[in-house]
């Protein structure tokens, strides 16, 4: 693998984790704003199913099974021959379809456009949610006052 | 617009066709000799459109699948990965094994179950350069009377029914058209 | 004698009918949505996706509003669910150190790197009734601190440099899966793990509870409870890499447990392990009590004939879908099983006064 494939690989992985658990609705409203979206035919329909979800023994040892979860997935082709994947957590086939077109998109000119509309501010939607469940986290954080400290 | 790839050639209305294929599948298997037709799917060569289809029918990502000789291709590989997830393994592992009879030979290599499961044995589906209700005959549950399949190596195909309740079952295919053979039909050379 | 009945469909039918009205209760009250159950009764959610085994919350919640808030028929109603999805594949373990914790306290060390962070817990609460509850109102929002983006360590990594904790090499063995393969015994860690991570919260609860109080004792300190969002990697065959397909909610808890050492072992400590879908804490702790427990064998420690030491035992009777099944079941019609019953019960009778009659008289 070419030191190139694997820079697109990993941008590919990034992108996908997001749109993975993007909020179905943010996600439609950015690509709305877009405006027409490419035709596309499908390689794969939408489909519901599950995955069983793996830990390790005290973090760190021997795999275990913990349980299942949802996810859609499905796959398609623009009418130039681009395949996207779509792979979104839980249950909503339009959210996967979506997904799909917009990693399609990705691997085309409009690259820079889709990158700059959809998925940079989805990123930043996130990220806010997430540090604002951190700042409540760290108002919670315990701060020790010694006391009475003994005498040797 | 068609897009042809690497992936293309999976079932267009997956639950539908499946349950067919599947439906087609039983028959078979529960009426020893019988040939259905099944489509749905249009495989990478060089599998067959019954084999490609039935493949994507039965396997999943917990069902082991064994390529055997020619079948084994990347292409073929990749096609089977992205509509199935089966894991591709050696025919000791396979739950199911797909290629000619001569590719899938020795028969031995394959799992026939444990007395407490049985099941637990690979089904092999064995693509065929003809199939039709003519040559060995077939007795037993399913067989009202006496059927005729044409069978590739009828010994061996003896030797597994006598392990029964042990023992792998089969499926012929051809073209569009399939049969099977469960380790419970007693077979009998052409009299 | 063999009698078939058939009949009751009307009944039946009616009996559901009756069920949807009072499912829905008083019309002047406003029905409840799905999406109030997920974001205001989510513990409830939670034990529902654990011990259904799927996590999905908005589900979790449909289910306790069809079983009407009996999370036991809820968990069984999504138990039901998940065996219809076709499964897509299995994740890689997920990586609990990079948890965003909202909740992560240690009860061994006090300065533990990472801190003692509280999260949204009942601990300190005084278990009083706040009647204005009772009342609507906005909560107003809760104070923020400096957020944290750095990594949040393991307690017991801090034990394991000092070698005085058992350690646990990790390994990439497919693990075996209980919905796939009839549970086998004895059944090893992991599946013990994913049995326990699944079963039964009040039943794991008084099997924990047990080893405290003294059957089959193991002394165990929470090295760590972790409560957070971690997220879900798979490999997906057709790209050739793993991308984040989610996020989890997870509760994870370790104990660190007096161990004094074997033939082969030095005295150190050992641990127990609890991993638990959504916030619950209360599981994942007993979890980690049972599953040290049923490590006695593997650490050479004598079988006190202890419940919580019998793996059959535990895993059997941990689930509390097979417990109800089997148990609701006997009350349904039994008519000719009790038939053959009293006909048995009748011929003994008139055996036993057969027998006595005779003796009587010769009397």
């Amino acid at each position: 693998m070419t030191d190139q494939t694997k820079t697109g690989n990993a941008a590919r992985q990034e992108w996908m984790g997001l749109l993975a658990r993007a909020p179905e609705e943010e996600l439609i409203a950015l690509l709305d704003e877009i405006g027409a979206l490419p035709r596309f035919q499908w390689i794969r329909h939408p489909e519901v199913g599950g995955v069983m979800v793996r830990g390790r023994i005290g973090g760190t040892g021997a795999p275990f099974n913990l349980g299942e979860m949802t996810i859609t997935r499905c796959s398609l082709a623009l009418q130039d021959g681009t395949v996207g994947h779509g792979y979104v957590q839980g249950r909503s086939k339009r959210k996967a379809e979506k997904a799909a077109l917009v990693d399609a998109l990705m691997q085309t000119d409009a690259a820079g456009d889709v990158r700059a509309r959809v998925i940079a501010p989805l990123g930043q939607q996130m990220q806010t949610a997430k540090t604002t469940r951190a700042a409540k986290a760290a108002a919670t954080k315990v701060e020790f006052f010694t006391m009475v400290r003994g005498e040797d | 617009m068609i897009v042809q790839n690497q992936f293309s050639g999976g079932f267009q209305n997956a639950p539908i066709e499946a349950a067919h294929a599947f439906r087609a599948a039983m028959t078979v298997m529960a009426r020893p000799g019988e040939i259905r037709r099944i489509i749905g799917t249009h495989p990478p060569a060089p599998l067959s459109v019954v084999a490609g289809t039935l493949l994507l029918t039965l396997c999943d990502p917990d069902t082991s699948v064994f390529l055997a000789g020619e079948v084994d291709t990347n292409v073929v590989r990749q096609w089977l990965t992205f509509h199935t997830g089966a894991p591709l393994v050696t025919a000791d592992q396979a739950d199911f094994a797909i290629g000619t009879w001569q590719a899938l030979m020795p028969l031995g290599q394959f799992r026939i179950g444990t007395p407490e499961y049985p099941d637990r044995s690979a089904t092999l589906i064995v693509e065929c350069d003809d199939l039709n209700q003519a040559g060995a005959m077939l007795t037993g549950p399913g067989i009202k009377g006496v059927a005729r399949l044409s069978l590739p190596d009828i010994p061996m195909l003896q030797t597994n029914a006598a392990l029964y309740p042990l023992g792998c079952d089969f499926f012929f295919t051809c073209g569009d058209k399939v049969a099977a053979l469960p380790r419970s039909t007693q077979i009998k050379a052409e009299g | 004698m063999y009698v078939a009945v058939k009949g009751g469909e009307k009944a039946i039918e009616n009996a559901h009918a009756w069920l949807a009205e009072e499912r829905r209760g008083a019309t002047d009250v406003a029905e409840l949505s799905i999406a109030q159950i997920r974001e205001q009764l989510s513990l409830a959610v939670n034990r529902v996706m654990a011990e259904g085994s799927l996590f999905d919350p908005d589900l979790a919640a449909l289910a306790i509003k069809q079983a009407r808030g009996d999370l036991i028929e809820a968990i069984f109603l999504i138990r039901a669910y998940r065996t219809t999805l076709p499964r897509f594949g299995y994740t890689n373990p997920v990586k609990t150190d990079r948890m965003a914790c909202d909740r992560r306290i240690s009860a061994t060390f006090k300065d533990a790197p990472g801190g003692q962070v509280l999260g949204p817990t009942f601990d300190y609460t005084h278990r009083l009734l706040d009647f204005k509850l009772a009342a609507e109102g906005e909560v107003p929002p809760s104070p923020k601190g400096q957020p944290r983006t750095d990594p949040v360590p393991h307690i017991a990594d801090f034990l394991k440099d000092e070698d005085i904790i058992q350690d646990e090499p990790a390994s990439d063995d497919a693990p075996a899966d209980l919905t796939r393969q009839p549970m086998e015994f004895p059944a090893g860690r992991p599946l013990r793990l994913q049995s326990l991570a699944r079963g039964d919260e009040g039943f794991v609860l008084g099997m924990a509870y047990s080893t405290q109080r003294g059957y089959a004792r193991n002394h165990a300190f929470v090295g760590e409870l972790r409560i957070g969002k971690v997220a879900v990697e798979m490999d997906i065959p057709e790209l050739g890499f793993a991308i984040e397909i989610g996020e989890v909610e997870l509760t994870e808890c370790e104990t660190v447990n007096q161990f004094k050492g074997s033939k082969t072992e030095p005295p150190q400590f050992t641990r127990g392990y609890g991993l638990v879908f959504g916030q619950s804490e209360r599981k994942s702790i007993a979890m980690a009590l049972v599953d040290r427990a049923l490590r006695w064998q593997e650490l050479g420690e004598d079988n006190l004939g202890a419940p919580a030491q019998d793996e059959e035992f535990v895993l059997s009777h941990a689930d509390n879908i097979q417990a109800t099944g089997f148990l609701e079941h006997i009350k349904l019609p039994h008519y000719v099983d009790f038939q053959s019953e009293l006909e048995l019960v009748r011929k003994l009778r008139r055996d036993a006064e057969a027998r006595t009659t005779p003796q009587e008289a010769a009397e």
